[in-house]
């Protein structure tokens, strides 16, 4: 059954209302907040992990547990909430529209994420290129300050707290938590080693708990529904609502938020019009941003939208971004531009990555005209291997799981572009 | 322009520039002033755009920047050049920055890059055109995938494009028209197009 209206938690994700508070109060935002904080820290966090809600920037780590992990008591040191609105895996549009149509639900989950992991203040580090959406942010802040929302005594709940917002400049890298943090203090984003982690030694080298967007924003409504609602959509494990961006070759690109576990292709025929030329017609899917391996028709056809289901397909639900490809589509092409994009995005700090994302890229570039030996396959294959799990962070994981999935499954058709690239070549010698 | 470029003797905050770096400081810790790093380059940036017709980060300016945040001017030009959006050179009136990532790339973005080089007067990414109106960028995803493809003009999102509407959006820059952001073909932002299927406000009715 297709999730309602009612059950939406973005019910401003198109825009079509104004994004400011009083629309946003009739919209049921900042409703009982005080009462929700008055639950305590320990209280909200059990609720949370009742919902099941895994954190929706990738990763999928569940959200509770992380809050669990900041000090109960301080010990001299504030404790920091950092938003990631770094927003740059290719294929992921959901936490732009989070900001700049519903902000409040991502501030008022501000405020009660920071009450429970006893943070002073919350830093938003939003993207530097979605300026405009800063822009929305900054006023809807504002607007929450002037209400008595956000600062001393925040929406009447005895507790204090500050929020801001942070523009990054154009670095995918930095929508890693520690890079992120770094380049929040002012520094290249340069991920650092974990541990320690951010709970301990984050912000400032203080406790500090990073959370998408996303993640963030659908608290208040868990928050107020309660956890067993929240958890009533999807597979367990995987529950919750979720915005999907259904992009590519489908007929009706979009956003849509949906239930966790709907099956890929309800959520493209359903929500956008289908594939281009209909079903028959789909090559494959990238199912959640750039960095999770393509499934090709035969997966899509009954596979469910979630962390489990994609895990066991060797791919990942990710951040959501559905990437749909016809039968029209060069392939190989299509995944030679990400591995472009890992190499410009590279920090330089790990050689494995600095000199890999590269190398792996002219491979590819190659790939793409057929310029190859068949064994070079396995070079490639063999290298990505060399790749994953050698680096500080997991952008290079990123960038060769792409490449992984395509020789997974379309080996033969890079063996037939190496095979008509001799016989050109064969044909031009002997002319 | 060339790889050999003018850069400024002098530079100084002006007041608009001033005011806006007072909000600006006040986010972060006391001691902890080098956060204001970014936000700071890019002060310099729009007071360059605004004064000198052109955006871009002069060296002086770094100075200017390490010297007001109490940070060694190698840390200053460390961030201004790892970071993609703030340029180290002089760059044309209006940035046109081509997302040519594989979301883009599917729905048409080598069309959307033939556009601007055709209409901007561009030989390629790069470029400056001669009169000075528009530089030409690759960006990497911009995250408007469900408007794809997009290109950025200055800060600003134009979505759902194709050549015949790209060549039309460059031409209302050289008139001295800035069209409202957003999908030029009307869709209401990410939504589906022909209107929402969902949150229509139909179930509560």
């Amino acid at each position: 059954m297709a999730l309602s209206d009612k059950d939406r938690i973005f019910q401003n994700l198109y825009g079509t209302q104004p994004w400011n508070l009083a629309a946003a109060r009739m919209r049921g935002n900042w409703d009982g907040t005080a009462a929700i904080i008055a639950r305590g820290r320990d209280g909200i966090i059990e609720e949370m992990k009742n919902s099941g809600l895994r954190g929706r920037g990738g990763a999928g780590f569940p959200t509770g547990m992380k809050w669990s992990f900041m000090p109960k008591q301080s010990d001299g040191r504030p404790s920091y909430l950092v938003v990631n609105a770094d927003e740059s895996e290719p294929g992921t549009c959901k936490d732009r529209d989070i900001i700049r149509h519903d902000p409040h639900t991502l501030i008022e989950g501000c405020l009660i994420a920071g009450f429970a992991m006893g943070a002073i203040a919350g830093y938003i580090y939003i993207r530097g290129e979605y300026y405009n959406e800063s822009i929305v942010l900054e006023a809807a802040i504002a607007e929450a300050y002037e209400a008595g929302l956000l600062g001393k005594n925040a929406a009447g709940s005895g507790y204090d707290f500050d929020l801001y917002v942070h523009r990054g400049a154009g670095a995918y890298i930095c929508g890693e938590e520690t890079a992120l943090i770094e380049s929040l203090e002012g520094k290249k984003g340069m991920p650092r080693l974990k541990p320690p982690f951010p709970a301990a030694v984050g912000l400032y080298g203080c406790p500090t708990t990073v959370n998408n967007v996303e993640t963030i924003a659908v608290v208040p409504e868990i928050l107020r529904r309660g956890g067993a609602w929240f958890a009533s959509f999807g597979r367990p494990k995987n529950s919750g609502t979720k915005i999907f961006c259904i992009q590519g070759h489908v007929n009706k690109p979009c956003n849509v938020e949906a239930e966790m576990s709907i099956p890929l292709r309800e959520l493209i025929e359903r929500y956008a019009g289908g594939v281009r030329g209909g079903w028959d017609n789909l090559l494959c899917v990238i199912p959640g941003g750039s960095s999770t391996p393509l499934l090709p028709k035969s997966v899509c056809d009954d596979v469910l939208m979630d962390f489990d289901a994609l895990r066991e397909h060797r791919s990942g639900l990710g951040t959501a971004g559905v990437i749909v490809m016809d039968k029209s589509t060069d392939v190989i092409r299509a995944i030679a531009r990400l591995s472009a994009f890992y190499k410009h995005e590279s920090c330089g700090q790990c050689t494995p990555c600095r000199e890999g994302m590269g190398w792996v890229k002219r491979m590819m570039d190659r790939m793409v005209i057929g310029d190859a030996e068949v064994d070079e396959i396995d070079v490639l294959d063999n290298v990505t291997r060399r790749i994953e799990g050698h680096t500080i962070c997991a952008l290079a994981d990123g960038g060769v799981w792409p490449v992984q999935g395509l020789i997974r499954h379309f080996r033969p058709l890079m063996e037939d572009r190496i095979a008509a690239f001799k016989a050109r070549n064969t044909r031009l010698a002997a002319e | 322009m060339s790889a050999h470029h003018e850069e400024p003797t002098s530079f100084a905050f002006d007041a608009e520039s001033e005011a806006k770096i007072a909000t600006i400081i006040r986010r972060y810790p006391e001691g902890k002033q080098a956060s204001a790093v970014i936000p700071l380059l890019y002060v310099v940036q729009k007071q360059m755009g605004r004064q000198a017709g052109s955006a871009w980060v002069p060296r002086v300016a770094m100075d200017v920047v390490a010297d007001r945040l109490g940070m060694p001017p190698i840390r200053v030009y460390e961030v201004a050049t790892f970071y993609f959006m703030f340029n180290t050179r002089p760059i044309g009136r209006f940035h046109l920055q081509v997302c040519g990532t594989t979301p883009c790339w599917l729905r048409g973005s080598d069309e959307v890059l033939r556009a601007c080089k055709d209409a901007g007067h561009l030989k390629g990414y790069g470029d400056t055109s001669a009169d000075g109106m528009f530089t030409l960028t690759e960006v990497e995803c911009m995250g408007a995938c469900v408007n794809a493809p997009m290109i950025a003009v200055d800060d600003d999102y134009y979505e759902d494009l194709d050549y015949e509407s790209t060549v039309a959006l460059i031409g209302s820059l050289k008139r001295g028209e800035r069209p409202t952001p957003g999908s030029v073909i009307g869709r209401q932002t990410s939504a589906p197009e022909g209107g929402p299927q969902v949150l229509t406000g139909a179930e509560s009715e």
